[in-house]
């Protein structure tokens, strides 16, 4: 056993004993344990196993710092991978595994591969694996690779929330300097967020235990109590996890094991980042053993959780401090070394783990090394900002320079080792004022030796990063601090670099012959730490991903068993009653054709254009004209992007020259809305035309069919219906509120479109329902719709077009070679690629007697073998009930000039025939329209 | 997430706007002859410039147009001003 | 010195401590003259090098790199490489690339990963079955291998997937393309460059290009933060920047650029064995040889120059992963970053004269440039040694802005690059 639970000392409370697994083991500790501290406590060294080498893996740092112990944790029935055992709050009935060992991380097979750690150096794997084939060797080297491991059954549970939160000063960490510049700015007035990311705020305070009535914990407390008397709020448990453009800045709230993360997003007016630093590794032979620290981690695990780390503790570096922790540790019972790391060569000695420190020729024996090669300030949410950086030769290290003036960072975070200078600069960040100057601090240099390459000698813990790694891309001319980044993978492991790119920039440094900040540093990219994916989640959930839009007549349409499917955004009813898909929609064919089809096309778009310069407007939007359409009719059209293209399609209908209704396909109603604003106010006085969208507002019943006039005239909602011929509009009244009937169809039948405000639809669509039903009509769903409109050769915009289509391919070509007025995307239909012959032109398909109908996708194809190639496709396909044969729609390149023409259909490898014929199969001649 | 100040209704989330294209381009009078160039010009070619731009963006919650000046480099907005003539 | 690489040579080497690696590249000083001079140092620059070189013996190359080799999207994008496209033309150059990609290891004898690992776009509704067999039916015909999967393939290969049949967006089937897949994208910027340095070719980085020498309205060389360096063709490649350059240049494009976020969590055991993408969310990810998820969706909103993204993004991509898999909601998100893509309005690539002469551009690729390296640097290298297109770059010349042919796939096949 060699750490282990002292009797004094940590925020932990040991009458709550807590008891989990660890590799098979029931383990225990108590409240306010992480699990790294529990098994620590416990006298477990060996935490996991290293990525690539294999080897035996201890803890390093005490918090967030640390890149070593990393376990998969199981809980509630769900896998946490790679959890940092030294952040993980324990509770009780935890299982925690490690990780990349099998068996157990004490005893893994895969060990071995250490022994063959000298063919396997820096990017080996770009120099090998390429005979005889890369796909042999891959799914090894997969397998071999990971870390965590998941358990992929788990369903959807997760809760994570984000949310909006607002403070004028944010403090993040709540340690020294930031407990100093809450207060100061909530005593100034300020509204201040204070967060830190442990479960309770002091920062390292209590790594510096005084008398007991001036205990950290009592100064802490003070600091808090005055900080939420003035006004201020505090939340621990809390990272900030990246700052992002305009001052934005993300915070993460982790709320343990189990129970869902909340994120909150702020803007604060000012950002005091006071997130500490963290010890840098010592570079030196077999530096990577269980049982070497950090000096911090010494401390800490001693302050916070009453851990003492070993009973011979060797401490070697060259922070001033050190004397400090020393002592603290031989008060808990410890014989500690303190050497110097200057003196020369180092060397741990142990297998698995330290047995003794070798340094400079003598052997000192410990079970405990910690050791620290300076501090590294975390600067990563000042770099997020855009502060800069400046190399500080006398700290040794990457301090903040200049910056935006609404973020500052002090304490360590800034450089500012010394507590006896936080106070100033904390009241000077909390009050805005100028900063003190940073004091002289000087530590000596401790960087990695390159001219000293004996044995191996570990930068980046987790990733098996070693000082032969960055000579051999030196060696290489991988200099740049990316490339050395990217070749080696230093600095790419969960801790991205805290504890490994310093040394690793320095080896280069010295490798080159520059300066460390000749070098430069790599990006600092957020998440500050890493976090799981369901922080990013929020609202962003089941139905409310692209919420769909609900129609008033639902209850309607549940009540008559309506089968309801999703149609342009828009939950409609796809067919009605108990049948069957097939069977429902050729009843309803057949009701629709030969008595009445009774629709919501609710859905449809019903935008308005009031005003006098209405109607030039929409000779503008539309590619045909519509500057003489009369008050009282309806004219179909198309409107275009500026490139020519069919944007959307539909009827327009004028009510009188300052007034015109668009009805717009109904999934394109907000495009269709936005095209018509971006045009009003480039293009128009938008003082003297106006567009408002009643989408929502009104609901449409639509009575199609051969009976559809008896019915229309039952309801009463018009006088009379002599005076309304086809592609006509008017005025009546459903009940006593105002009703519009509009003559336009999208079966080929006699068709009425009844539109009431939405209060008044579900009473007319039962009056409908109610007189319809002796006429034989009835509720017909979308795909009857779809079918019924397929028969006619109506087309549903970007299902029966694509992305090249301009209106003439659709036979419409008057208009581009006859209107004169200026409309969207005129220029367009005149260009070289507008006047090609073969372009793709909307026709018919039709199928010798007996065949089966052509699936949509399917290609019209032309030539053989390497020569063949796809003249266009299928875009709708049915069986037509009414006709009592398959019929299709197709894009054809020259289609439109091929009619009768056999064609050859490819699908899916294999080869039919078709003819070409016109769109419209059923009344041809259009007799049913008026009927 | 950045932050647009709307003229009409001040300082909104990005998620309310939508880029309009770049300002300064007018749409050539298409009942005279329009070259191939011209129109391509105005269609599709732009500056695309890295630092201060000048660009039109909707405010898609009021569905007004306007002119924003502002940084590509460094996301900075510089200035937004009303399309409108009668708003000062 | 060891400078091929082979099993052999890592094992010799191993046994002397790796002391006798050869440099991948030279870092010469520039000479004052080129035949060409490609501008940027990413994939598409260095490929072209390397296939002038080594196709069309060009002698004096350079390519210049304002920074660090593959800095730029090369060593920002997902790694994804497929050709699953709808059209004849954008198949000839995309799946010129994957042929190039299928044997690129072993030519350049460098160990690119390439992971034909299978590419499928997920359907989610019957009409997107529809859409989606248009689309297989258009890559057979064109003669790229293409499946069409029901749900029960798509398990098999993803199990990972959200099954559920009451998700916001169930799972109906996908497009498979088998021999699409990832790479390792820092090694194909690598790569290329250590092929193209030994086949005589000056790799200069850290020098910026800070203006176009115009004589009479021909360009005769750049100047550079290290002097100037002359060549009467120069071949721009660098995306994301393209519209600076042609600023400089005195051209114009008609591209905007955008910022484009990706994602890369802890690595896991592996769990995914193929490249998911869902249109509807607009999410994807594949699963690294590292073991990281690495995660892809579509643009930032804003025009940028900024290498980095925003949180609204960040939030419609990664929920969109849930949505997708919902059992990756505990892995960890470890770092995410962007890179500035240069967006057509075809959202095909610009491949072509630049309008000043001897200036050629290769840009436009937006979101998918990294699988087009190796076609877009062999066409761009064989238009720059001839100074005429290849058949299978002629239908990218920027002149189609004016003729109106555009290429965009979107709209032809839904399949966002």
């Amino acid at each position: 056993m060699t750490g282990h639970r002292i009797e004094t000392r940590g925020l932990i409370d040991r009458s709550k004993p807590l008891s989990f697994r660890f590799d098979g083991k029931t383990y225990h500790g108590v409240q306010g344990d992480t699990v790294a501290s529990a098994l620590l406590a416990s006298g477990v060294r060996i935490f996991g196993r290293s990525f690539k080498y294999h080897r035996p893996r201890g803890v390093w740092g005490a918090w967030f710092d640390d890149p070593n112990a990393v376990v998969d944790i199981e809980f509630g029935g769900i896998t946490y991978p790679n959890c940092q055992a030294t952040t993980t709050q324990l509770i009780e009935g935890l299982v925690v595994r490690s990780v990349n060992a099998w068996p157990t991380a004490q005893r893994d097979l895969k060990g071995v591969l250490d022994f063959a750690h000298r063919f396997l150096p820096a990017g080996f794997y770009y120099k090998t694996f390429m005979w005889p084939d890369w796909h042999l060797f891959e799914p090894i080297i997969r397998r071999m690779a990971g870390i965590g491991t998941l358990n992929t059954d788990v369903q959807d549970n997760f809760e994570a929330a984000i949310l909006h939160d607002h403070c004028e000063t944010l403090v993040i960490g709540g340690g020294l300097a930031g407990l100093m510049a809450a207060r100061t700015a909530a005593k100034a007035g300020k509204s201040v967020l204070m967060i830190d990311d442990h479960p309770e705020f002091g920062g390292s305070s209590y790594r510096y235990p005084n008398d007991a009535a001036d205990a950290p914990s009592n100064w802490v407390d003070e600091q808090l109590s005055a900080i939420e008397d003035a006004g201020g709020r505090v939340l621990s448990n809390t990272t900030a996890i990246g700052v992002y453009d305009h001052q934005a800045v993300s915070i993460l709230t982790d709320r343990g094991v189990g129970v869902a993360p909340v994120v909150r997003k702020l803007r604060p007016e000012n950002v005091i980042v006071a997130t500490g630093a963290v010890d840098r590794p010592i570079t030196f032979s077999n530096n990577d053993r269980p049982g070497l620290m950090s000096l911090d981690a010494g401390a800490e695990f001693l302050a916070r959780y009453g851990v003492l780390v070993g009973h011979q503790i060797a401490i070697l570096t060259n922070r001033p401090d050190a004397a400090n922790v020393a002592a603290q540790l031989e008060n808990a019972g410890a014989n500690v070394d303190l050497l110097d790391p200057k003196s020369g060569a180092a060397k741990t000695i142990g297998s698995q783990t330290i047995k003794g420190l070798q340094l400079a020729g003598h052997t000192h024996t410990c079970d405990t090394i910690l050791a620290s090669a300076g501090l590294t300030p975390m600067v990563h949410l000042w770099r997020h900002a855009g502060g800069k950086l400046d190399w500080d030769e006398g700290r040794q290290t990457f301090v903040p320079s200049t910056g935006p003036d609404w973020m500052r960072v002090i304490g360590a975070a800034n450089g500012t080792f010394e507590r006896d200078a936080l106070e100033e600069e904390a009241r000077s960040a909390a009050l805005n004022a100028p900063s003190p100057k940073r004091r002289i601090y000087s530590i000596p240099p401790l960087l990695p030796d390159t001219n000293n390459t004996e044995g191996r000698q570990w930068i980046d813990f987790q990733h098996d990063v070693t000082l032969k790694d960055v000579a051999l891309a030196h060696r290489e001319n991988m200099v740049s601090v990316e490339h050395l980044k990217r070749y080696t993978t230093l600095g790419m492991a969960g801790d991205q670099g805290k504890t490994s790119n310093v040394a690793g920039l320095a080896a280069m440094a010295a490798l080159k012959g520059q300066k460390i900040p000749e070098v430069g540093t790599t990006t600092f990219r957020p998440p500050f730490v890493p976090i799981p994916l369901e922080a990013y989640r929020g609202a962003h959930r089941d139905t409310q991903v692209a919420p769909l839009k609900r129609l008033t007549l639902e209850p309607d349409h549940r009540a008559l068993g309506a089968a309801l499917g999703e149609y342009g955004g828009w939950l409609r009813p796809a067919w009605y009653g108990e049948d069957d898909e097939k069977s429902a929609v050729t009843r309803e064919c057949q009701m629709a054709r030969s008595a009445a089809a009774i629709m919501d096309s609710s859905a449809l778009g019903a935008i308005e254009v009031i005003g006098p310069d209405a109607r030039a407007f929409v000779n503008f939007v539309y590619y045909n004209t519509m500057s003489n359409l009369k008050p009282g009719r309806i004219r179909y059209g198309f409107m275009l992007t500026e490139g020519g293209l069919v944007f959307d399609d539909g009827v327009m209908a004028c009510v009188d020259d300052t007034r015109f209704i668009i009805s717009c396909s109904s999934s394109h109603a907000d495009a269709v809305m936005a095209h018509l604003e971006h045009w009003r106010q480039d293009s128009f006085d938008p003082d003297r035309v106006h567009i408002h969208d009643t989408t929502q507002n009104w609901s449409t019943v639509t009575i199609a069919g051969p009976m559809s006039r008896a019915i229309v005239e039952e309801l009463g909602v018009l006088d009379t219906l002599e005076d309304l011929p086809h592609m006509a509009l008017k005025f009546g009244a459903f009940e006593g509120v105002q009703a519009r009937v509009a003559r336009v169809s999208f079966t080929g039948d006699t068709s009425f479109e009844i539109s009431v405000p939405n209060s008044s639809v579900s009473k007319l669509w039962q009056q409908a329902i109610a007189v319809g039903k002796p006429h034989g009509a009835g509720p017909v769903g979308a795909e009857a719709l779809i079918v019924l409109r397929a028969e006619k050769g109506y087309i549903i915009v970007g299902k029966d077009t694509e992305g090249e289509t301009m209106p003439h391919d659709l036979g419409f070509g008057a208009p581009r070679l006859r209107k004169s007025a200026a409309f969207v995307g005129d220029r367009s239909l005149h260009t070289d690629n507008a006047n090609r012959e073969d372009r793709k032109q909307l026709v018919g398909l039709s199928v010798d007697s007996g065949e089966p109908l052509l699936p949509v996708g399917a290609h019209i194809v032309t030539g053989q073998g390497p020569d063949r190639r796809s003249l266009g496709y299928v875009t709708s396909s049915h069986d037509s009930v009414a006709l009592e044969r398959p019929i299709s729609l197709a894009l054809i390149s020259g289609g439109l000039a091929a009619m009768g023409e056999k064609v050859e259909i490819c699908h899916m490898g294999s080869s039919r025939h078709a003819t070409i014929t016109s769109s419209c199969a059923f009344d041809i001649e259009g007799t049913r329209i008026d009927a | 997430m950045q932050r647009f100040p709307c003229p009409f209704c001040g300082l909104r989330d990005e998620r309310e706007f939508r880029f309009a294209g770049e300002a300064g381009k007018t749409r050539p009078d298409t009942t005279q002859e329009v070259s191939d160039k011209e129109w391509a010009n105005y269609l599709f070619f732009c500056k695309n410039a890295k630092g201060p731009t000048c660009e039109i963006w909707v405010h898609t919650t009021c569905q007004e147009y306007f002119v924003m000046e502002r940084d590509s480099a460094t996301m900075e907005v510089l200035d937004t001003t009303p399309m409108r003539k009668d708003v000062a | 010195m060891s400078r091929h690489y082979s099993a052999f040579s890592v094992f010799r080497e191993g046994l002397r401590g790796h002391k006798g690696w050869a440099p991948l590249w030279r870092s010469p000083a520039p000479q004052d003259a080129y035949d060409v001079i490609i501008i940027g140092g990413g994939g598409h620059g260095l490929a072209t090098a390397y296939y002038l070189a080594k196709n069309h013996g060009v002698r004096k190359v350079a390519v210049i790199e304002k920074g660090w080799l593959g800095g730029g999207n090369t060593g920002r994008n997902t790694t994804v490489i497929r050709s699953n496209y709808f059209y004849p033309e954008s198949t000839q150059l995309y799946d010129l690339s994957v042929r190039l990609y299928e044997k690129l290891s072993r030519d350049i004898n460098y160990n690119v990963m390439f992971s034909q690992r299978g590419m499928m776009v997920l359907t989610h509704s019957e009409a997107e079955m529809e859409i989606a067999s248009r689309t297989v039916n258009a890559m057979q015909i064109n003669g790229v291998d293409a499946e069409l999967l029901d749900v029960k393939d798509v398990q098999k290969k993803a199990p990972i997937l959200n099954y559920r049949s009451d998700a916001r967006y169930p799972i109906h089937g996908a497009i498979y393309q088998g021999r699409g897949g990832t790479g390792r994208h820092d090694a194909v910027a690598w790569g290329y460059a250590r092929a193209a340095d030994q086949h005589g070719v000056d790799i200069i980085q850290n020098c910026e290009v800070t203006g176009f020498i115009i004589e009479g309205g021909v360009c005769k060389g750049v100047e550079t933060t290290l002097g100037k360096i002359r060549s009467d063709r120069i071949g721009v490649a660098v995306a994301g920047h393209s519209s600076v350059l042609a600023e400089m240049g005195g051209y114009s494009l008609p591209i905007h650029s955008y910022a484009l976020q990706a994602f890369v969590t802890e690595a896991i055991k592996p769990v995914m064995d193929t490249v998911a993408f869902s249109p509807m969310t607009g999410s994807y990810f594949s699963q690294s040889d590292k073991g990281g998820l690495v995660i892809g969706g579509g643009l930032d909103r804003i025009p940028s120059y900024a290498q980095r993204g925003n949180t609204p993004m960040q939030e419609t991509v990664l929920s969109g992963i849930i949505e997708m898999a919902p059992a990756l909601a505990k892995v960890k998100l470890l770092r995410h970053w962007a890179g500035n893509v240069d967006v057509s309005p075809d959202s095909s690539p610009l491949i072509g004269p630049s309008g000043t002469e001897g200036i050629y551009i290769n840009c436009g690729w937006g979101t998918g440039g990294f699988k087009a390296i190796p076609g877009g640097g062999y066409v761009f290298a064989h238009l720059l040694a001839t100074g005429q297109h290849h058949d299978i770059s002629r239908p990218f010349d920027p002149d189609r802005f004016r003729t109106g042919r555009l290429l965009d796939e979107a709209a032809g096949s839904g399949i966002a690059h």
